[in-house]
């Protein structure tokens, strides 16, 4: 049985009032707006916002924490509330590594319930609870994390060595831990690694989306300790997605509901032929289904969040089934958007392109719609 | 209107306990299998064998409490405070046959719950809680469909019966009216003003003076829903709901329980003709059973994204049905309640339209060939779908309400 509000409890809600008051105070389109309307290339570099006093402050309202165990200095709230937080930071398009630290704290979480004793995923725990950033570095040139490893070791003793790129890393460049999958002879791994390790190069990627920071690590004979493989290896990874999933649909979830309510506002004050556009039924229920789309994947995400916290049976299914609908609402929402808009929602001016690149960032990565489809079937016509 | 019986919601150990009355009870009390095939849906009822059937069932359910049970004692309820949703769960889970009277329960009985006076509540909700007297509804007419307040039934004075009334007029799309003892009734009784000259009534129908059923035919070459004429019909002043010159607000309680939106949860559950699983689960069993360019349907690419498709809105609509009650996960109260109707018969008439396409040329086939697939049953429920997205206000109407109650969009044209 699912838990009553999905599990959002009077914590969570707690919890999702900071966010917003600091958002609030930390967010804003101005500072987006500043950091990008004067330079209008497409491969400038965001991180000057949102400033590190922004991180350290997130860090003390928990926003890690909340995914950490309490025996290693966490908060652990339920999944209700983390999907929350990501929800008001896709609300706000607000630039942070938030939501990759979060993958990556639920992943090491996740290695703890069957590696009590795990070194690594401990070492990860005390540099997050000091204030550390960390990411997923999983995926090949292909944007794939199931397949061939771009990032391939060797192995002398119980030493580690790295040759090889992990690509689309996300906020690669502020990050000072990268979770890491590489093959070699012991498998495929996992390691936690340090962004000052020797051997490792970050390069920027050039990317569209302005709201975020995209690298690809160049691993050149970076040296692993046996203490930094976080056991669990690919089965530990596969077991994680689903909170990847979810924290990205909630972003989406959030972005989409402010496209669509700055779109709804726009309608109603924007005259054309002596009326407000919002009157016309072509304006009008494209806008009703983009609301409708959005909370489909609303639902979806809250109830795959609390599946995964009662560890449910269709957990993954659910999971699919989010990230699956949000990237239908968010890539819909966006194109209604720019579309409903006219030609201002064409411009560098609007504030809608913010959102529509931060969407179609989400949609794309680690699972498209048309992939977490396909799994749904699969789940539902092959078992 | 009232406040709602369920506002107070019972505590969850006696909910538990009610729930497990209602499915042993579900489970020692299953009727007899139906005398002759069931239909679809309740408002497709077509012949007394179907109805004394499912009137028969509604009323065993109702003598056990599980119909109605949310409404006051002296109405022929049990007084219980969110009790009905329990009991429609379990009566959905133990795929009984659904209740009959289903604008009465839907529909007239809220409306009349909130509107009418204390002696009509008393002698009407009883025996339409218990399905003894079937209801119909007298909104539409030919020349008022998505604008129903431009409703042209009316009412003039009665010379036999002063303060009473004589109604003329033409309502259609009527659906069980062919069995219904009573109808609620949305006439005009002024012609200065568009919304203020509309007033709520409840008539008689089977056997009173000047009335008229005529079964209308449908698409799927089934009756089951008519047009009802009335010629200088009497009307007693004492069947109005609500003041006269009111009848568009209380019509809105009626279309808001039509909908599923409305404050008192409506008692419904149970199943239809057998052998449609009219859902993703029906969907695919029967891309297993069918065959599509030499293997298994549901190995088809095509086929696979589709019912992958349906079954996160299918999924996506239980899980939203779940949100709405969670006030902190809403922004607006009404933003979940008002889209069900739309996603619910979109959702079946794009099911029903997936399985045809999945039967293939076998779709041609109908309830007269044995070798139909599912005895025909997609080709009718897709054909029937269409019944839903057009009455209860259209697709169309509630994107209008959704964008103007919801999204606080200027009302169209």
């Amino acid at each position: 049985m699912s838990q009553p509000n999905f599990g959002f409890d009077d914590d969570c809600a707690l919890f999702r009032d900071s966010a917003r008051k600091f958002l609030g105070t930390h967010a804003g389109l101005d500072g987006l707006r500043r950091a990008t309307a004067l330079d209008p290339q497409p491969a400038r570099m965001p991180t000057a916002w949102p400033s590190e006093d922004a991180w350290q402050a997130a860090h003390q309202l928990g926003f890690v924490a909340a995914a950490v165990p309490e025996a290693h200095g966490g908060l652990r709230l339920p999944r209700a509330a983390l999907v929350a937080l990501a929800e008001e930071l896709g609300k706000h398009a607000f630039p942070s590594a938030t939501e990759s630290t979060l993958m990556v704290a639920l992943l090491a979480r996740r290695a703890l319930a069957t590696h009590p004793d795990s070194v690594a995923a401990a070492t990860l725990f005390t540099r997050l609870g000091e204030g550390a950033r960390a990411t997923l570095a999983v995926c090949n040139a292909d944007g794939d994390w199931e397949h061939a490893s771009s990032v391939q070791h060797t192995l002398s003793g119980k030493q580690r060595t790295l040759r090889g790129s992990a690509h689309f890393v996300q906020d690669a460049g502020q990050s000072e831990w990268f979770l890491v999958r590489s093959e070699g002879p012991s498998g495929v791994e996992l390691m936690l690694i340090p962004g000052s390790a020797s051997g490792l190069r970050r390069q920027r990627d050039g990317i569209v989306d302005l709201t975020r920071e995209q690298g690809t690590l160049h691993f050149d004979g970076v040296v692993v300790a046996a203490s930094e493989v976080l056991e669990g290896g690919d089965a530990l990874l596969a077991a994680s997605m689903p909170d990847v999933w979810l924290l990205l649909a909630a972003d989406m979830v959030g972005a989409s509901e402010w496209l669509l309510q700055t779109t709804v506002e726009y309608a109603k004050v924007r005259t054309q032929f002596d009326k407000a556009i919002g009157s016309f039924q072509g304006v009008k229920h494209p806008l009703v289904n983009a609301m409708m789309a959005i909370d489909r994947a609303k639902s979806l995400v809250y109830a795959a969040a609390d599946a995964l916290d009662r560890g449910a049976e269709d957990a993954l299914l659910l999971a699919h089934m989010a990230k699956a609908a949000a990237a239908e609402a968010a890539a819909f929402t966006s194109n209604r958007a720019v579309q409903l808009h006219g030609g201002i929602g064409f411009t560098w001016e609007s504030d809608v392109h913010f959102f529509f690149k931060r969407n179609k960032h989400s949609e794309l990565l680690f699972g498209d719609a048309a992939y977490h489809q396909a799994r749904v079937a699969g789940l539902l016509l092959d078992a | 209107m009232t406040s709602p019986p369920e506002s107070l919601s019972a505590s969850s150990a006696e909910q538990e306990t009610f729930r497990a009355y209602c499915r042993a009870w579900l489970s020692d009390n299953r009727p007899p299998p139906p005398p002759v095939r069931l239909p679809q849906h309740p408002i497709e009822t077509m012949t007394h064998a179907q109805l004394d059937y499912l009137q028969a069932w509604q009323k065993r359910c109702y003598d056990a409490g599980l119909v109605g049970t949310d409404y006051p004692v002296e109405y022929g309820g049990r007084g219980h405070k969110g009790f009905q949703r329990i009991a429609n769960e379990e009566m959905n889970r133990a795929r009984t046959p659904f209740l009959v009277n289903m604008v009465g329960l839907g529909m007239a009985a809220p409306t009349i719950y909130h509107h009418a006076s204390e002696e009509l509540k008393r002698e009407l909700l009883p025996p339409l809680l218990s399905g003894e007297q079937i209801w119909c509804q007298g909104f539409s007419e030919p020349g008022s469909g998505s604008d129903l307040a431009s409703v042209q039934a009316s009412l003039a004075p009665d010379p036999s019966s002063p303060g009473d009334y004589l109604l003329n007029g033409h309502k259609v799309w009527t659906s069980l009216a062919h069995f219904a003892q009573w109808m609620i009734l949305l006439v005009r009784t002024s012609r200065d003003h568009k919304y203020k000259g509309l007033s709520y009534y409840v008539v008689p129908t089977q056997g009173h003076p000047g009335v008229t059923v005529r079964p209308l035919i449908k698409m799927t070459g089934e009756t089951g829903f008519n047009e009802v004429i009335f010629e200088d019909a009497p009307v007693k002043d004492a069947w109005r709901l609500g003041a006269t010159g009111e009848g568009w607000s209380v019509a809105m309680t009626t279309l808001l329980h039509e909908r599923g939106a409305g404050p008192l949860v409506t008692p419904a559950g149970g199943v239809g003709s057998e052998g449609l699983a009219h859902n993703v689960r029906g969907l695919i069993a029967l891309a297993h059973e069918q065959r599509r360019n030499g293997r298994p349907a549901a190995e088809d690419p095509h086929v696979r994204a589709r019912i992958a498709a349906l079954a996160i809105r299918e999924r996506a609509m239980v899980e939203g049905g779940k949100r709405a009650r969670c006030g902190a996960l809403v922004d607006h109260p009404m933003r979940l309640p008002l889209q069900g109707k739309l996603a619910s018969t979109e959702l079946a008439q794009d099911l029903a339209a997936a399985a045809l396409e999945i039967e293939g040329p076998a779709a041609s086939l109908y309830l007269s060939d044995e070798r139909a697939p599912v005895g025909g049953q997609w080709a009718l429920a897709y054909m029937n779908s269409f019944g839903m997205t057009i009455a209860a206000g259209t697709s169309e109407i509630q994107r209008n309400i959704l964008g103007e109650r919801v999204l606080g969009l200027p009302k169209s044209a």
